[in-house]
């Protein structure tokens, strides 16, 4: 245990300074605020609407595909519909999903600094991201766009109407949000550790949203630029992927995976942070193969940069081209692997508890390693040709995206909401919804690995009769899985007023985020805490004879 | 098992279907048994380690650095075999056969445009005989689309401004989707229609209900004269302008000094965009034909620089 879990230990009450959520009550005070927790706030609340957004468009698709005529809405509108809900999704809830909330909140007490290095643009990223927000809101309002989340060209430059422009400029402003965000935590966590916390005594979250903050910094500029090329070929006549014009269609696909890959690592390291906090908690364990963890998140940013062409196999890119993405996409899964099998091992001897927070974390392995295999067909050059743009894809992405982020963004917001807001949630209510979300989530998503190898194509509002009963399932888990999601938002509100008083440290968590109050005052410690140990100084026996004594 | 495998599985109607079958067997049982390996591992830590249960939590002595070398290398090793063996498939199927049949597709919002060598076209519909290598070559008017077909376990975008090529034996008679699976706007999904693949007897039933018209060579050798290709690319002309026959296939010396094959890109580059690459020896005095000659026309006009061959002429469809 660190020495600051030590000193706090004794004398936790008596405060001094008024928590962060007490400093400033005016709506002024929070839409001024440079503090890192109320940011993190700031952010909850608008990736959450956007959440709700996003999800609202997939209510609907679900319906419309409940047959399979196209009887609902019009290819026109359901066409709209996957296009917002993946533009919303991805970029304005999965991709800040951990980093802004949770990284937010955490990056600095966990590292035991009184706030990010930068807070100021840190309260600029979140007005960069809003009005991202706002712009895709807004072309959403006015009648949508009918791109797909992935602007394939010359589509989306020459033949698609509706507000592209809009909607690549919402996702271009809120991408500076993003290269801000990874700015900050990267000069944050390099610049303004505790005295004591080396590199290899970080927690893995830390080392999660590291990696993932270089990636939003190296990566995101070149959506900046593809998006930008489009939307010059859109409005002015710029020949440069119309072949129309002399341009090339496939030069579009190599730039925006080139971002869009790395992308999917921006969406899942930060999960696996989480989960490599929970899962040793649980279990009081020091967790499994610390250092390997570390080099294999590492490893997943690298090479993650080096995979793109696996979604251009039947492009018509070079078929030597499709050969050397398809090695490095089994390479980069290696990582990935690794990190499955120490969670697993991180287990091993431990005195594990089935809280909320762990049954996601568990929730997550199962999930993520379904995702992570079903991403081996995809690398695999002969089976892709096969599955390539059909729902066996969809149903390998959600499993990552939703199986993991959202499984793990949940697990951390139960685990470190007494943190933020000083309450329980309500445990019972909460295994509950953690339940119907895993059941719900394999409903919906296992049966459209099926369709998927049946060979329905993604993107069909219409499709042929035989689909019909797999989407049927899909539909059904679905509704539950909706049910899932809302009961969290219903009881987290909830607890805000009813929940139990909290205590610094609940679940006897070792981190330094535990070592100061709950919620932490606006200057996050009293003292600057001294570190002269390693993250996850579990010990599995003292809690079983802690247990034996009977008080714990 | 049949029902299950039909519940499971489409169709397996191609050369291509059972090798990739195979793959994506493998590939299901190895990830199952890792799924299981995973599973069942952390179930039994969970029920054995769980808070309060009598077991011995001594912490393991040593460095896990074998353990974690094993479980790097092992996945390794299977994912590489799984490599070569996927990347070999991949390849026989990037590589059609030269005695397939070779089908025009055209690909445009939202139907599909097929011209077979002898000259009869269809919309949306495919006729071909079981057993018999097809080669389709595709481009697309518009924006992307993709050809795809479940039951034949095989796909490939159709882009606009290059040819890509797609092939397959269909090895059983029957009637199969043909879907595009590269969203293209607001009809995608109904951008749809059928492979018909017939008893070879049945196919040439099918041949003599539609009416013969002349075959894609014979439109080529048309358009080249009605388009006034002939004006220039004859001995006789007052321009200068290189001979075409049996051009298909040969490298042609350029004027910058480089070599090209030239393949059917280089000949549909040469008559819509004649200024990207200038033959050796030659004036860039070729008109372009950018935006005046359909997709379908400069099919069959390439089908007749194709048939120039210095080779015996092919016939149509045998
Ligand atoms: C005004 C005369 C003229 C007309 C009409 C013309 N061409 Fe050409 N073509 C040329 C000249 C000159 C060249 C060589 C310079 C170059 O490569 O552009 C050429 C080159 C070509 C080449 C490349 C040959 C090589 O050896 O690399 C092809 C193929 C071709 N033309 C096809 C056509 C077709 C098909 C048409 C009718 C649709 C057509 N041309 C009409 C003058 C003409
Ligand atoms: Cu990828
Ligand atoms: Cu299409």
């Amino acid at each position: 245990m660190t020495t600051a879990t030590l000193q706090a230990a004794p004398q936790p009450r008596p405060l001094t300074k008024p928590t962060y959520l007490a400093d400033g009550k005016t709506i002024r005070s929070w839409l001024l605020t440079t503090d890192h927790k109320r940011i993190a706030i700031l952010y909850m609340i608008s990736i959450t609407l956007f959440f709700f957004i996003g999800g609202a468009a997939a209510t609907m698709m679900r319906l419309e595909l409940l047959t399979p005529q196209g009887d609902l809405v019009t290819s026109e509108t359901y066409n709209k519909l996957f296009t917002i809900h993946g533009v919303v999704m991805v970029w304005f809830f999965l991709i800040p999903s951990i980093p802004t909330v949770l990284g937010n909140f955490l990056v600095p007490l966990m590292i035991g600094a009184r706030d990010v290095a930068f807070p100021k643009l840190n309260l600029a990223s979140w007005y960069l991201f809003m009005a991202g927000g706002a712009f895709a809101v807004f072309s959403i309002i006015t009648g949508g766009v009918d791109t797909g989340w992935t602007f394939y060209t010359p589509y989306s430059s020459t033949y698609a109407n509706g507000h592209v422009i809009a909607m690549a400029t919402g996702i271009f402003i809120a991408g500076f949000g993003s290269i801000a965000t990874g700015l900050n935590f990267i000069v944050t966590i390099h610049k303004m550790r505790a005295p004591g916390l080396t590199w290899f005594r970080l927690p893995m979250f830390i080392w999660t949203i590291y990696t993932t903050s270089l990636i939003l910094v190296l990566a995101t500029p070149v959506l900046a630029i593809t998006l930008t090329l489009m939307a010059l070929e859109r409005a002015f006549g710029v020949g440069i992927f119309n072949p129309a014009m002399g341009g090339d269609p496939l030069l579009f696909q190599h730039l925006f995976w080139f971002y869009s890959h790395p992308a999917v690592y921006i969406m899942i390291l930060p999960g696996m942070g989480v989960v490599s906090e929970l899962i040793p908690c649980f279990a009081r364990k020091q967790m499994f193969g610390y250092r390997f963890v570390a080099y294999a998140t590492v490893a997943i940013g690298v090479f993650g940069f080096l995979v793109w062409g696996h979604h251009m196999f039947v492009s018509s890119q070079s078929i030597y081209a499709g050969m050397i993405f398809s090695i490095l996409s089994f390479a980069v899964s290696v990582p990935s692997a690794i990190k499955v099998f120490n969670w697993t091992a991180t287990l091993y001897k431990g005195s594990i508890r089935f809280q909320t927070p762990m049954l996601y974390a568990l929730g997550f392995v199962g999930l993520f390693t379904i995702g992570g295999l079903t991403g081996l067909f995809l690398a695999c050059l002969a089976v892709d040709v096969h599955v390539h743009d059909t729902y066996f894809v969809i149903a390998h992405f959600h499993y990552i995206m939703v199986g993991g982020m959202v499984m793990g963004y949940l697990g951390g917001l139960h685990f470190w909401w007494p943190k933020i807001t000083g309450r329980l949630y309500p445990e019972r209510l909460a295994k509950l919804s953690a339940v119907t979300i895993f059941l719900g989530f394999n409903l919906t998503f296992f049966p459209q690995f099926i369709l998927g190898y049946l060979g329905m194509p993604r993107r069909y509002p219409v499709y042929a009769p035989e689909f019909q009963v797999l989407n049927v399932f899909s539909t059904a888990g679905a509704s539950i899985l909706a049910v899932g999601y809302v009961l969290p938002l219903a009881y987290l509100l909830w607890s805000l007023r009813w929940g139990r008083v909290a205590g610094p440290n609940p679940w006897q968590a070792t981190g330094l985020e535990w070592t100061t109050s709950s919620p932490p005052p606006t200057d996050n410690f009293e003292k600057t805490p001294i570190v002269t140990e390693g993250p996850y100084a579990y010990d599995a026996q003292a809690a079983e004879a802690e247990l034996e004594a009977g008080h714990a | 098992m049949r029902f299950v495998g039909s519940f499971l599985f489409p169709e397996s109607a191609s050369n291509l279907a059972p090798n990739v079958d195979h793959i994506y067997l493998a590939l299901l049982a190895l990830s199952t048994a890792i799924t299981i390996l995973v599973l069942v591992v952390a179930l039994f830590f969970c029920i054995r380690y769980r808070r309060g249960s009598k077991a011995d939590r001594t912490p393991p002595k040593g460095t896990p650095m074998r353990i974690e070398i094993t479980w790097t290398l092992i996945p390794l090793l299977i994912f590489l075999g799984l490599f070569f063996w996927a990347a070999e498939e991949f390849f026989a199927m990037s590589r059609p056969p030269a005695d397939a049949t070779e089908i025009y597709v055209v690909g445009k919002q939202w139907m599909w445009k097929i011209q077979h060598p002898d000259g009869r076209r269809e919309i949306n519909e495919l006729h071909i005989p079981v057993g018999r290598p097809v080669k389709l070559v595709m481009t697309s008017e518009d924006v992307i689309h993709d050809f795809f077909v479940p039951d034949f376990r095989t796909k490939q975008d159709v882009v606009p401004g290059r040819y890509t090529t797609e092939w397959f034996t269909p090895t059983k008679p029957g009637k199969y989707h043909i879907f595009c699976s590269q969203y293209c706007g607001t009809d995608h999904s109904r951008m749809v229609g059928w492979v018909y693949v017939m008893e070879p007897a049945e196919h040439a039933r099918w041949l003599q209900r539609q009416p013969a018209p002349d075959s894609l060579v014979a439109q080529g050798e048309r358009a080249f004269h009605s388009r006034g290709c002939s004006g220039c690319h004859v001995q006789s002309s007052a321009i200068h302008a290189p001979l075409l026959d049996g051009i298909f296939g040969k490298p042609v010396p350029l004027k910058d000094g480089s070599l090209v094959i030239a393949d059917e890109q280089y000949l549909r580059d040469s008559i819509l965009l004649p200024n990207k690459q200038i033959a050796a020896g030659y004036e860039p005095l070729m008109p372009t034909f950018q935006g005046q000659i359909s997709e379908e026309e400069l099919n069959a006009i390439i089908a007749y620089l194709k048939s120039l061959g210095d080779q015996p002429r092919q016939e149509g469809e045998r």
